[in-house]
């Protein structure tokens, strides 16, 4: 077992326990997630645009288009591209972040891209992009989820037509237990963590749309953490939903 | 455009076998190409090793030197694994600094040997908290006919498994080989529709770039997951994937102990 450092003072922390009494360190119990706040429609410019906090995780996604493709020799005549860039600001960290796109904010950007490509419906758009940004202003352990909440909640708010919605969960194995969004102790310490996002139609998980994990786990414990991010993903799409409706009427009583 | 063309023909014979439940090179579904795995060709390297799986050839080396330890583990030797999808490998890579798809591969071999903990990274220590043995894993890409993920972490095992430490050369002692305590394996599934396709070649992936990587390590344990491609995985593909990941992983960790 490698010795426990706090990732937030570089302390030794040999006997941290991450369990205690049934409960995680901050008082959740296992299949529960962190508050959660969605609003969408925060920026002007964007043609769609989410804030959302999970946990302390921050982030604010935006889309643009459908719009022409630069540069040109990346259009599709069949459908229209999505571009996902993940990015993280220098003071969202501990320690600053170099800015710019890394290793790991260009792996994060492959797979977030490729979790919602195959929900957008690229076919009604040939020769047209469709962008998303993200931008993550405070992490905390599972950003890449918490940004891919606010993408989708920003791709309908864009009005881009979609087969569904995404909701993004992680699952983490800590001190022998699953446990659902870890938050950044569990995330460093646990023995694995599982990123989860799915594609949710008529209020039904109908499949999964991104999946990585590192650590250790068994089979059997990896079916369970499944199970365990569908329970918390359902929660997220509720709160997805409410978001873009209370946008709508915002909108309504603006007209009146 | 001579080439999209020739996907599509590719494209249309892949199918039309898969409904009978066929490959194209006649291999069963859950079949993986012959593997063939040779070590220390590199003499300058401190581990080297060459893998064909099928046609794909890669090539991995390794070499260490001292260095300052991670604040955070500092008495933990350091792994960096690097891939270079090099343009002598396929007319569709081009030269330059490694795009998302090296960054990947490279960070799914690296997640595999991490988290197995096939190296025993306490053993490389060489003063707490000031200098440690910094593992460097490039992976090289030879010829890409499909599926370098799987050949990659298979380089970059066996080359860590004919890793000396060269102590002497930085007057640190002797020698001694490189502590590496398991043996992590990486399955790759192409899945189309209901059917998976473990280690598909380069025509098969012209029905679509929609892979699952499953690394586990000898216990059967998962330590590392990896789905790539824009498509929709169903729950049931899902365990079907883990399963036949473990099994199939079994098989290529005999030639591994060989080796």
């Amino acid at each position: 077992m490698p010795k426990r450092i706090n990732p937030l003072k570089g302390d030794l922390m040999e006997e941290i326990k991450l369990i205690v009494d049934g409960k995680r360190l901050d008082g959740r119990s296992f299949d529960e997630l962190r508050p959660i706040k969605i609003e969408a429609g925060v920026l002007k410019r964007a043609d769609g645009s989410c804030y959302l906090e999970m946990g302390k995780n921050k982030v604010v996604a935006a889309v643009y288009g459908p719009r022409e493709v630069h540069p040109k020799h990346l259009e599709d005549p069949s459908m229209a591209i999505v571009r996902y860039r993940y990015s993280m600001a220098p003071f969202s960290v501990e320690e600053r972040k170099r800015p710019g796109p890394d290793r790991r904010s260009i792996e994060i950007s492959k797979v977030s891209r490729e979790a919602l490509e195959p929900v957008i419906m690229k076919e009604l758009f040939p020769r047209s992009a469709i962008d998303i940004f993200v931008e993550v202003l405070q992490a905390d352990a599972g950003s890449r989820t918490a940004c891919l909440n606010a993408a989708s909640v920003a791709l309908v708010d864009a009005g881009i037509p979609m087969r569904g919605m995404v909701t993004s969960v992680a699952v983490a194995m800590v001190d022998g237990v699953l446990v659902l969004d870890p938050m950044k102790e569990e995330d460093y310490y646990g023995e694995a963590d599982i990123p989860f996002a799915f594609l949710i139609r008529n209020g039904k998980i109908e499949s999964i749309t991104l999946l990585q994990m590192d650590g250790r786990v068994t089979a059997e414990e990896l079916r369970q953490a499944l199970q365990l991010a569908k329970k918390g993903a359902m929660q997220i799409y509720q709160l997805q939903r409410e978001a873009i409706m209370r946008k709508y009427i915002r909108e309504e009583e603006v007209v009146e | 455009m001579p080439e999209d063309i020739l996907m599509e023909i590719k494209r249309d014979y892949v199918l039309s076998k898969l409904r009978d439940g066929e490959r194209i090179d006649g291999r069963r579904l859950d079949e993986i190409r012959p593997i063939e795995i040779q070590t220390g060709l590199i003499a300058k390297a401190e581990g080297s090793a060459l893998v064909k799986l099928g046609n794909t050839m890669v090539v991995a080396g390794v070499k260490m030197q001292p260095g300052e330890p991670f604040p955070d583990t500092p008495d933990q030797g350091i792994i960096i694994t690097n891939a270079e999808l090099v343009p002598l490998a396929s007319p569709t890579f081009e030269p330059g600094p490694p795009d998302e798809n090296a960054i990947e591969l490279a960070r799914v071999v690296d997640r595999g040997i991490r988290h197995s903990g096939a190296v025993d990274l306490s053993k490389l220590c060489i003063e707490e908290g000031e200098k440690v043995w910094m593992i460097f894993i490039d992976i090289w890409a030879l010829d890409d006919d499909g599926n370098l993920m799987d050949a990659s972490a298979l380089a970059a095992i066996a080359a860590l498994l004919n890793t000396t430490v060269p102590a002497e050369r930085f007057e640190l002692g002797n020698n001694f080989p490189l502590p590496v305590r398991d043996l992590p394996v990486a399955v790759t599934s192409l899945v189309f529709e209901d059917k998976i396709l473990v280690d598909p070649c380069r025509d098969e992936l012209s029905i679509g770039k929609n892979t699952i990587t499953i690394t586990t390590d000898q216990n059967d344990n998962i330590v590392s997951i990896q789905k790539s491609g824009p498509f929709l995985l169903s729950e049931k593909m899902f365990d079907e994937l883990i399963d036949l990941s473990i099994v199939k992983a079994r098989e290529v960790r005999e030639l591994l102990r060989e080796v």
